[in-house]
């Protein structure tokens, strides 16, 4: 590679291969120079640009010399104006210059396509000089070619300048300027042109018609430069006024186009010497500052897109003029006020703004909101419709005043006047003949009353009224039944969602009543969450028939007054720390056992603080969370739950505990006093019930006497799950008309579900395989612990159903403090002289009682898991047992060694003395 | 400086022998005995010779507990005031009173370093006190516990507590868990062995259990001695090698940690021997009855200040 004297590099031969430079030129060895390789080197922003002269001398290589001076008085004449080039430099002059002496195709010859705004500008200068045709010289220059699309149109009548079509008949209202040239800022006065035409005032051209306004085509010449928008450089026919024509920069630039024409023309000339652009400066020959550095304002530009006004150009039409500033001057006449210094007269007048009266009310309106009936007509529920207007009294509906939508299929046809089709019959009533069907209805009302009735008292009588209906009757109870349940399923499921909160189980629930709509018997089983623990189940369970009974009577009167709360009620849910040592009667046994290990230990996940973690010099285990201490969950605040531990501690007496607890015999509750908490919650528990039986039946409408059907099959929907309800309130009316506590017997048979059944069994089996030596202690102990469930279950149903209660406090887990002030190992005996004296309080049994009420607070959940892996432990450890017994045997020369040893080496390390210990069998006493 | 942590309740009696005794773990040199009691103040003790140091009186009711820093600095005491004080060792001043306990004070901790007080109180929470920084209130409250506290014991990470609930709790700052071990009767008194693997526990039950701190299993019991009514404390020896506990019959039990068999029954006194604390490094003993602090030393020892 040859290296160039030059600075900077030549192009490589690497370039054809595709290779790009190593490594582009830096900064500072680039270079500028002129064509023939010297160093330009530039001058100030004024004085001149590149190079000047020779070598930035004046002069020439042999130095300055003066050119002989030559007078010119003779030659004056020949003698020409000397132009900028004379002052130019030769570079100026080149192609790149700003005024190329290279032969280029002038704007005339070149592609008309280029700048169409000076050509329509031209044009238009055309056509309203003073001297019409003043540029035909331009036209007869234009190229002899002419295409012949061109020539057609002339040929046509068409005249350039001109849009294409048919000519318009419309009516110049004023003539603006060209809008290809933007007036910016103000209109200027009315002037220019006017004197020559003014006879022709109104000068209504009737029958004069207008070529089409020419569209200037849209440019669509890509942007190929770094410039801005509309940057036109210095444009180099203008730095040559001499050559290029003046004119083009008169009709260029005069905003005013035609009427200025005349009277700034002398302006424009003086002005338009010389060489001016955007930021180029201010040339020599310029004779005041202009603005140069041209503020970009937005007020130079249109910020509303329109079109521009008709009537606006001159094409075709060249002659009146004047009138439009005529005109112009009788609008300001007829302005009697003044007006402000570069302001107009407003062209159109303001438009006011048209008011509207308010609609009209209809006369008979009233600002009255009523609620529309609950039972609204739809497909869903027109069996009920039809069966609220029957139990009425009122006549059927006539089959034509239906509604469209309430209408079946066949009934449709019906009204259409087609015969039924026999084998698409949906019920079996439609087989029956119209006087059967008389006669089971009348039969049926009559049963539906006496069930009422019956049912009232007891119903297992009107189960077996209902069994004694006759058959058909019986099927068409069952259509409706379900018909109705459908109904209500739905609605119920789209409006209420007692368990909106955890949408899980909401799922569930909505899963729960679609079955329990198909009148599955395992409704409940199967929607249940296979992965939950029997006990969580149990507790599901519960709830969701609770629900389900609720809402199914309640719902429809209640959804129509209330709506769903925006926020969320926080106040219903309380913090309750998410794992809690469990129950400690296993642990009791273990420790008995002295199983200790995974049997006594729990294991929680504990947050330290921040803070102590760092002063003890520990990384946080935790470091995303902001949880200190024991995690916490949320939960409902009237969950059945909290009302557990809280019944426990509040008034239950422990039933086991030590081991010289005598086990409870059933139906403790008797002995129990009866608190006013327990039998409030009670009265209002019937009361609920009854009130939404009520509500039910009132918002069906005829009084219970008629026992309408409808008012049945709600009840009877209801009572399938109630129906053990019932039972257990008349059993049970005795006991509590002598005003004590309803037996346990209700609130089992009410709220034990059969989990409770269920455990029961298990823990007999679990009974029966006991061994000897956990023996009968534990079996007693199994069958008091298995009351008290039933007992807090129970409880804590009945304080959980009406939500509104006034709850007591949620259940402290803490036990009073002055309570526990004298608890705990006492402490030494005080040797001061005067305060001798030996506090003899029975210390022991305080602890014992502590122990209890420890024992009471303990938590139910995991109780029945728990008893599992105990048993299982349980025969595990039998299992050590013996083979520790087997062992122990042979071992017991082992361990009198291993003991000499120790004696013998009395330093033993802290490991190897633990090793041995864990090595060592269990001792058992 | 401050090595041994004796209650004694009641000003101390003219005391015969006794002998420094160690904080836990701390890298104690064991040269001091402090006591605390009903007289409402602490007392340093040189226990070689027998001479007291210092009073440290602030208290208002009866000191149930106190411990000494690290670096025998400052110290730390609780009482019924249900106030733990923070004690500047050389100037005897009180340094920082904390409040929020609502029961009495039960026992005192540093941690290792001595930059925050651990104290557990009879209603049942362990609360951790910042030494660092003025703020009032505790850096975090322990309240697992459902009754009250009545030993807590630290390690570099870990905190042991016993509860008269029958739960000994150790709270594991760097695993971030807690375990919770069920012994079933209340707890006296807790201490780790020194290697750091096992926890001693002892409980109103008259029995010493040993456990494995990571399992909870039981490695040893230990009984014969009587642990009925009082808050009595165990510990280990220097070595691990026996364990120590006072009796309600005035003796002192030793027994064999790996075999567990009663080693010795030192006979102390007629009273009830309420407290113990064993030298870090070398086989002795200070025992607290009554009132008197005395100090148990090897019969082949020969000090300077004669038999123990």
């Amino acid at each position: 590679m040859r290296r160039s004297p030059l600075l900077g590099s030549e192009h490589s031969g690497n370039r054809d291969k595709g290779e790009r430079p190593k490594k582009p030129i830096p900064l500072q060895d680039q270079t500028v120079r002129d064509e023939k390789g010297r160093y330009k080197r530039f001058h100030g922003a004024f004085s001149g640009g590149f190079s000047a002269g020779y070598f930035n001398t004046v002069g020439s290589k042999e130095g300055w010399t003066p050119s002989s001076f030559v007078s010119s008085r003779q030659n004056r004449a020949d003698r020409s104006v000397l132009g900028p080039e004379d002052f130019m430099d030769e570079e100026d002059l080149s192609e790149f210059g700003i005024a190329p002496k290279a032969i280029v195709t002038t704007d005339d010859f070149a592609s008309k396509t280029k700048d169409r705004i000076r050509e329509k500008a031209r044009q238009l200068a055309a056509a309203t000089a003073p001297i019409p045709g003043a540029t035909l010289l331009d036209d007869l220059i234009t190229p002899a070619k002419l295409s012949v699309g061109f020539e057609l149109l002339r040929k046509m009548g068409w005249k350039e300048g001109q849009g294409i079509g048919p000519r318009v008949k419309r009516r110049p209202r004023r003539q603006k300027p060209d809008p290809g040239v933007k007036v910016y800022g103000c209109a200027l006065p009315p002037g220019g042109s006017e004197g020559s035409e003014d006879e022709d005032d109104d000068y209504l051209p009737e029958n004069v018609t207008f070529a089409p306004k020419d569209v200037t085509p849209v440019d669509f010449t890509p942007k190929d430069n770094v410039h801005g928008l509309a940057y036109k450089g210095l444009d180099p026919r203008q730095a040559l006024f001499g050559t290029s024509g003046e004119h083009f920069n008169l009709f260029g630039e005069g905003p005013e186009g035609a009427s200025n024409l005349l009277g700034d023309i002398g302006v424009n000339k003086g002005r338009k010497l010389g060489i001016s652009g955007q930021a180029f400066g201010v040339g020599a020959l310029e004779e005041e500052d202009d603005d140069i550095y041209a503020t970009e304002t937005l007020s130079k530009y249109d910020t509303v897109l329109k079109d521009e006004e008709p009537g606006d150009g001159l094409y075709g039409w060249t002659a009146p003029k004047q009138y439009k500033s005529q005109k112009e001057s009788e609008k300001d006449l007829r302005y009697v006020g003044k007006i402000l210094d570069g302001f107009s007269l407003a062209s159109k007048p303001l438009s006011s703004k048209k008011i509207y009266p308010p609609p009209e009310l209809p006369r008979d309106y009233r600002p009255v909101h009523y609620f529309r009936p609950v039972v609204a007509a739809s497909s869903e529920n027109s069996h009920l419709l039809q069966v609220l207007s029957e139990s009425a009294g009122k006549p059927m509906h006539d089959p034509g005043t239906h509604s469209r939508h309430q209408l079946n299929a066949s009934k449709r046809g019906e009204l259409l006047g087609e015969t039924p089709i026999k084998g698409s019959a949906t019920s079996v009533l439609e087989f029956l003949s119209q006087k059967d069907k008389e006669r089971i209805k009348e039969m049926k009302q009559a049963t539906d009353l006496k069930a009422a009735q019956v049912k009232a008292r007891s119903l297992a009588q009107h189960a077996s009224g209902s069994r004694a209906q006759p058959l058909p009757a019986d099927v068409g109870h069952c259509s409706w039944h379900v018909a109705l349940s459908g109904g209500t399923a739905t609605t119920r499921a789209s409006s209420f969602k007692p368990f909106a909160k955890d949408p899980e189980k909401q799922k569930r629930y909505e899963e729960f009543l679609v079955n329990m709509k198909r009148g599955r018997k395992d409704a409940l089983e199967q929607c249940l969450d296979p992965s939950m623990t029997e006990w969580e189940r149990g507790r599901e369970r519960d709830e969701f028939s609770r629900a389900a009974l609720l809402y199914v009577s309640s719902h429809s009167t209640l959804s129509s007054r209330f709506t769903h709360a925006k926020e969320e009620d926080d106040s219903d849910q309380v913090e309750v720390p998410r794992d809690q040592e469990n129950d400690v009667s296993d642990k009791q046994s273990a420790v008995k056992m002295k199983m200790f290990g995974t049997l006594t230990r729990d294991t929680f996940e504990w947050h330290p603080d921040k803070l102590l973690c760092k002063r003890f010099n520990v990384p946080d285990p935790y470091p995303d969370s902001t949880l200190v201490g024991l995690p916490k969950v949320k939960r409902d605040k009237y969950s059945v739950f909290n009302f557990l531990t809280l019944q426990e501690t509040a008034s239950l007496p422990p039933a086991q505990g030590s081991s010289e607890k005598v086990p409870q015999p059933r139906a403790p509750d008797k002995s129990r006093k009866p608190s006013r908490w327990d039998t409030s919650k009670q009265e209002k528990k019937e009361d609920s019930i009854s009130e939404f039986l009520s509500l039910a039946r009132s918002k069906v409408g005829p009084p219970k006497q008629e026992s309408s059907p409808s008012v049945k099959k709600e009840e009877e929907h209801v009572s399938e799950s109630l129906s053990d309800q019932m039972v257990n309130k008349e059993v049970d009316s005795q006991p509590e008309g002598e005003g004590s506590r309803p037996s346990m017997d209700l609130f089992k048979a009410i709220f034990a579900s059969s989990s409770d059944e269920k455990s029961s069994s298990s823990e007999d089996e679990q009974g029966d395989s006991e061994d000897d030596q956990a023996g009968v202690r534990e079996a007693d102990f199994k069958s008091s612990q298995e009351t008290d469930l039933v007992e807090t279950s129970s409880g804590a149903h009945d304080s959980k159903l009406p939500p509104q209660d006034p709850a007591p406090s949620f259940p402290i887990q803490k036990m009073q403090i002055d309570q526990r002030e004298e608890f705990g190992p006492r402490l030494p005996p005080v040797f001061c002289p005067n305060a001798r004296q030996k506090l003899e309080t029975p210390q022991k049994e305080k602890h014992k009682k502590n122990k209890e009420k420890h024992k009471t607070k303990k938590e139910h959940r995991r109780r029945k898991e728990k008893k599992k892996k105990h048993r299982k432990h349980k025969h595990k450890g039998k299992q050590k047992n013996k083979k520790s017994e087997k062992s122990s045997s042979s071992e017991s020369t082992d361990s009198s060694d291993s003991q000499s040893d120790d004696e013998g080496t009395a330093d033993l390390s802290p490991q190897e003395l633990l090793r041995r210990l864990k090595r060592l069998p269990l001792r058992r006493q | 400086m401050v090595s041994a942590l004796l209650r004694v309740p009641g000003p101390p009696a003219p005391w015969g022998r006794r002998r420094a005794n160690p904080g836990r773990c701390s890298p104690v040199d064991g040269n001091y005995c402090l006591t605390c009691g009903s007289d409402k103040t602490l007392k340093l003790w040189n226990p070689l010779r027998g001479t007291l140091l210092r009073t440290y009186s602030g208290h208002g009711y009866e000191v149930l507990d106190a411990a000494g820093s690290f670096d025998n600095s400052s110290l730390c005491s609780g009482g019924g005031d249900k106030a733990v004080v923070l004690w500047d060792v050389a100037s005897g001043q009180v340094v920082r009173k904390f409040r929020g306990h609502a029961g009495k004070v039960n026992t005192v901790q540093f941690n290792e370093e001595a930059t925050v007080i651990l104290s557990g109180s009879i209603d049942s929470s362990i609360r951790c006190w910042d030494c660092r920084s003025r703020r009032p209130e505790p850096v975090q409250t322990l309240d697992e516990a459902r009754d009250g506290v009545s030993s807590v014991k630290v390690s570099d990470h870990e905190v042991l507590a016993g509860s008269v609930d029958g739960r000994v709790r150790r709270y594991d700052l760097r695993k971030g868990q807690l375990f919770s071990d069920y012994v079933g009767s209340p707890i006296t008194c807790t201490c780790f062995s020194r290697d750091g693997q096992c926890t001693l526990v002892s409980s109103l039950d008259s029995t010493l259990r040993l456990l494995d701190k990571d399992t909870g299993e039981l490695l040893g019991e230990y009984t014969g001695h009587k642990n009925r009514e009082y808050k009595l404390d165990c510990c280990l020896s220097e070595r691990d090698t026996h364990v120590v506990s006072c009796s309600e019959d005035g003796k002192v039990f030793f027994w064999d940690l790996v075999e567990g068999a009663l080693a010795l029954a030192l006979p102390v006194g007629p009273g009830v021997v309420q407290s113990l604390a064993y030298h870090p490094t070398e086989p002795c003993l200070l025992t607290a009855m009554g009132g008197s602090v005395q100090c148990w030393r090897e019969e082949a020892y020969e000090a300077e200040d004669g038999p123990g």
